[in-house]
C-alpha cells in the first residue's frame, strides 16, 4: 500500500515524457517538410551567437522593462528546475528532501528558489497587467484575437500557479518539519531556508498535522503534474520558444541582412544563356536538369520554406517586437512580420494534422495552401524590405525571408505582380533602368550645368 | 556650378592604358532622377577638388537588379548582375563607390556568389576615408551649429551595419546632431525599400514616408541629412506635405560637405 504513489508517480512521470516525446517526433517530421538549406557552417560563430542571444538573452533587454521581467521569469524557471530533479527523485523513492545532506548548499538553494519564485510570480503579474490593463499595442493587434490571446494568458496563469504551489508546498512543509511530523522532521534540524514560505506558514497554525500533510500532499502532486502538463502544453502553445529559441538562434542567419540568397538554379540558366558558347540547341542533360532544377520558384505553400524557416515558425513567441517596428504596420498596412510566421506555423500544422490521419498526404495536392487561404498577396506587397523585424526578433527569426519567398513565387511563377511593379521590370528589361529612360542617356548629367 | 565637371569613363581610361583609384557607380537615381543628380555632381565636385582618380561606367552602366530582385524576380535580377559583373570585370575593377546604398548593397552582398567580388563603399565611408587619410579637410562651413538629423538608410545601417561614417562626417561639419526617436538599429524605413519606390502603397492610415518625416519633424531640425537617393525624394517628399520646405532642407550628406566647401 506504501508504494502506491510512488506507483502512481511512476505512471504520470511515463505519460508525461512519452506523450512529450511523441510530440516532439512530430515537431521533427513538420520541420523536416521544408526545403534542404545548409547551416552547417561556422559552429563556433554559431555557437557563441546562441550563447549570447538565446543563453544571454541579449536581444531582449533592448526593450529594459520587458527584458528585465523576462530575464526574471527565465532565470526563476531554469533555477527552480534544479528543485524539480529533487520532487522526481522524492517522488519515486518516497524520500523526503533527498537533497537536504547539503546541509547550508541546500538552505541556501531552497532559500534562492523560493525568492526566485516569487519574483517569477511577482514579473509574471506584471506582464498578464500589460497584455490585459495597460493593453501594449503588440499585444492587441488583430491576429492577437482569440487563441493568441488566450495561450498567452493561459501561460501567465500556469506559471503563477505552479509558483504559488510551489510557495504553499514550502509553508506546509516547513510547518510540518517545525511540529515534527513523521516523515518530514530531520534529525539533523530544519532541511531548507523558508524566506519566503516562512510567512504563508502561521496560515497553519492550529489545523491539524493530517490536514497539513493533506495540504502538502495536494500542493506537491499538483505542482509536479502541472510541470508535466505544462511540458505537454508547449507543442500546442507559442511556449515552444523556451526550447527552440536555442536552436533557432544557433541556425540563425549569419550574413548581412542586406544579403538576400541567390537562387542557384536560376544562376545556371543565366549562365547558359550568356555563355557564347552555349549550343542553344542542345539536348538538356535531363539527370541534372531534374536534380537540380526545383519544383518551382519561389513559396506558396509550407514545403516550399526551408527548415530552418519552418523551425522558426514553432520557435516564435508571438512577442511582437517584429511588428512593433514594421513601418507597414505602423502605418496602418495588413502586413505584420508577426502574423507570418503565426500563419506559417498554422498552416504546418494543418499539413502535419493531415498527415496524421492520413501518411500518403501530399501538401501540393491540398485545396488549401499558406498562400492567400493564410497569407495574402496584399500583406506581402506591404513590405519595404527594410529588416526591421528581423533585427528586433530576440530569438533569431526572419520573417522577411519568408515575404521573399512568397514574392518570388508570385512574381516568377505566377506573374502576378503589382502593374507598376511590371512597368518598372520592364523598363530594366529594356532600357536597363527602372524608369523609361535611354541607356545611351545616362551619363548626361556629367554635361548639365 | 560654373567649373565643369571631369567624369572620365572606364572606356577612356582603358585607351590610356590607366586604371583608376575607384570606380563610382552611378546608379539609375544619380543618373536620371532630377533631384539624386545633384547628388552625384555634389560627390563628383569633391572628387575632383580633392583630386581622387576616378572613373564612371557611363553608358555600359546599368540597373543592379535591386528592384527586381526585391519585387521577386529573380531572374531578371541575375541577367542585370551577370551583364554588370561581365562589364566590371572586363575593366578589371577593384574598388567601387556608390552614392546609392541599394547598388552598394547588391554589389557588395549579392554579386560576389555570381562572380563579381569587389570591394565596395557607400560614398559616406568613402569620404570618411579621404577625411582619415588628411586628403579631406571638412570644416564647419555653412552648417556650423546648425540642428542637423540623420536618417539612417536600411541598406547601408541595418543591412549592413553602417551607421557612424555618415554621423562622423556630419561631426566634422561642427553640426548639432540630434538623433530621431528610431534611429540606427531601429531606424524606420522611409518607406521606398523593396521596390516600394515603383509601386503606390497598399491601403493604411498613412505613408511610411510621412510617418518617418513626423519624427524627422520632432527633433526641430534646420535640416534632414539623408545618404540615399530614395530616402532623399521620400523624406523631400514628407516635408513638403507638412509645408515645411521653406524651414528644412533635406540633403545628402555628400551635398552638405560639397556647400560647406561652397562648391
Amino acid at each position: 500500500m506504501q508504494f502506491i504513489p510512488q506507483i502512481l508517480f511512476l505512471l504520470a512521470l511515463a505519460f508525461g515524457l512519452i506523450f512529450f516525446a511523441r510530440n516532439v517526433k512530430r515537431l521533427r517530421r513538420n520541420i523536416n517538410l521544408g526545403r534542404d538549406l545548409d547551416r552547417s557552417d561556422h559552429k563556433s560563430e554559431r555557437m557563441s551567437k546562441m550563447m549570447r542571444v538565446a543563453l544571454g538573452q541579449s536581444k531582449m533587454v533592448t526593450k529594459p522593462i520587458a527584458g528585465a521581467l523576462h530575464v526574471i521569469v527565465y532565470v526563476g524557471f531554469v533555477i527552480i528546475n534544479i528543485e524539480v530533479l529533487e520532487i522526481i527523485i522524492d517522488g519515486l523513492f518516497g524520500t523526503h528532501r533527498i537533497f537536504a545532506f547539503l546541509g547550508p548548499v541546500y538552505d541556501f538553494l531552497i532559500g534562492s528558489f523560493e525568492i526566485l519564485a516569487l519574483l517569477v510570480a511577482v514579473s509574471v503579474i506584471l506582464f498578464w497587467i500589460r497584455r490585459n490593463v495597460i493593453k501594449i499595442r503588440r499585444f492587441v493587434l488583430s491576429e492577437m484575437k482569440g487563441w493568441p490571446k488566450n495561450d498567452a494568458n493561459y501561460i501567465l496563469y500556469i506559471e503563477l500557479v505552479l509558483m504559488a504551489l510551489f510557495l504553499t508546498m514550502n509553508a506546509a512543509d516547513l510547518h510540518l518539519q517545525t511540529v515534527g511530523a513523521a516523515g518530514y522532521a530531520h534529525e539533523a534540524g530544519l532541511a531548507g531556508a523558508f524566506p519566503v514560505s516562512q510567512f504563508i506558514s502561521p496560515l497553519f497554525d492550529g489545523m491539524s498535522v493530517g490536514s497539513v500533510i493533506a495540504i502538502e500532499r495536494a500542493a506537491w502532486w499538483i505542482h509536479i503534474l502541472g510541470i508535466l502538463f505544462f511540458l505537454n502544453y508547449l507543442y500546442y502553445s507559442k511556449h515552444l520558444h523556451i526550447l527552440l529559441a536555442f536552436p533557432n538562434v544557433y541556425f540563425s542567419n549569419l550574413k548581412p541582412q542586406g544579403e538576400f540568397k541567390n537562387l542557384q538554379a536560376v544562376t545556371d540558366e543565366v549562365k547558359m544563356m550568356m555563355d557564347p558558347d552555349a549550343d542553344p540547341f542542345a539536348e538538356p542533360a535531363e539527370e541534372e536538369e531534374d536534380d537540380e532544377m526545383p519544383a518551382k520558384f519561389g513559396a506558396s505553400d509550407v514545403q516550399d520554406l526551408s527548415w530552418f524557416q519552418l523551425l522558426s515558425s514553432y520557435t516564435c513567441t508571438e512577442c511582437g517586437r517584429c511588428t512593433a517596428e514594421c513601418p507597414a504596420n505602423q502605418t496602418g498596412k495588413l502586413l505584420s512580420p508577426r502574423k507570418i510566421m503565426m500563419d506559417t506555423r498554422d498552416r504546418l500544422e494543418d499539413v502535419g494534422e493531415k498527415l496524421n490521419k492520413n501518411k500518403d498526404y501530399k501538401p501540393e495536392e491540398d485545396d488549401k495552401q499558406l498562400l492567400d487561404d493564410y497569407i495574402t498577396r496584399e500583406e506581402l506587397w506591404a513590405c519595404t524590405t527594410c529588416n526591421a523585424c528581423v533585427e528586433a526578433c530576440p530569438v533569431g527569426i526572419d520573417p522577411l525571408s519568408i515575404i521573399m519567398d512568397m514574392r518570388q513565387y508570385l512574381v516568377m511563377e505566377e506573374s502576378a505582380a503589382p502593374a507598376e511593379l511590371n512597368n518598372a521590370m520592364t523598363n530594366i528589361e529594356n532600357n536597363a533602368a527602372p524608369w523609361p529612360y535611354n541607356q545611351q542617356d545616362r551619363l548626361n548629367w556629367s554635361k548639365e550645368a | 556650378m560654373s567649373e565643369e565637371l571631369k567624369v572620365p569613363t572606364m572606356a577612356q581610361y582603358m585607351a590610356e592604358g590607366k586604371e583608376p583609384e575607384v570606380l563610382f557607380w552611378v546608379g539609375c537615381a544619380g543618373s536620371f532622377d532630377d533631384r539624386a543628380k545633384k547628388i552625384t555632381k555634389a560627390f563628383v565636385k569633391i572628387l575632383n577638388k580633392i583630386g581622387v582618380d576616378f572613373a564612371v561606367l557611363g553608358t555600359e552602366e546599368s540597373c543592379t537588379g535591386d528592384p527586381a530582385k526585391r519585387a521577386g524576380n529573380e531572374f531578371l535580377f541575375q541577367m542585370q548582375a551577370m551583364t554588370n559583373i561581365e562589364v566590371l570585370n572586363s575593366y578589371d575593377v577593384k574598388k567601387i563607390v556608390t552614392a546609392c546604398p541599394h547598388c552598394f548593397n547588391t554589389i557588395k552582398n549579392e554579386y560576389p556568389s555570381l562572380g563579381g567580388e569587389y570591394k565596395v563603399v557607400h560614398h559616406t565611408q568613402f569620404l570618411k576615408g579621404l577625411m582619415d587619410e588628411g586628403r579631406l579637410k571638412i570644416e564647419g562651413g555653412k552648417f556650423k551649429g546648425k540642428r542637423i538629423t540623420y536618417h539612417d538608410p536600411c541598406y547601408l545601417g541595418r543591412a549592413n551595419g553602417e551607421y557612424e561614417a555618415p554621423r562622423d562626417l556630419l561631426r566634422k561639419l561642427d553640426v548639432e546632431l540630434v538623433e530621431m526617436k528610431s534611429c540606427k538599429q531601429k531606424g524606420l524605413c522611409c518607406g521606398a525599400g523593396g521596390a516600394q519606390m515603383f509601386k503606390d502603397a497598399e491601403k493604411g492610415d498613412k505613408e511610411v514616408n510621412v510617418l518617418r518625416t513626423e519624427q524627422a519633424i520632432e527633433t526641430k531640425p534646420d535640416a534632414i541629412a539623408a545618404g540615399c537617393p530614395f530616402c532623399n525624394t521620400m523624406m523631400t517628399d514628407g516635408v513638403k506635405g507638412k509645408n515645411k520646405e521653406d524651414d528644412i532642407e533635406v540633403l545628402d550628406v555628400v551635398e552638405m560637405i560639397a556647400n560647406a566647401e561652397d562648391l
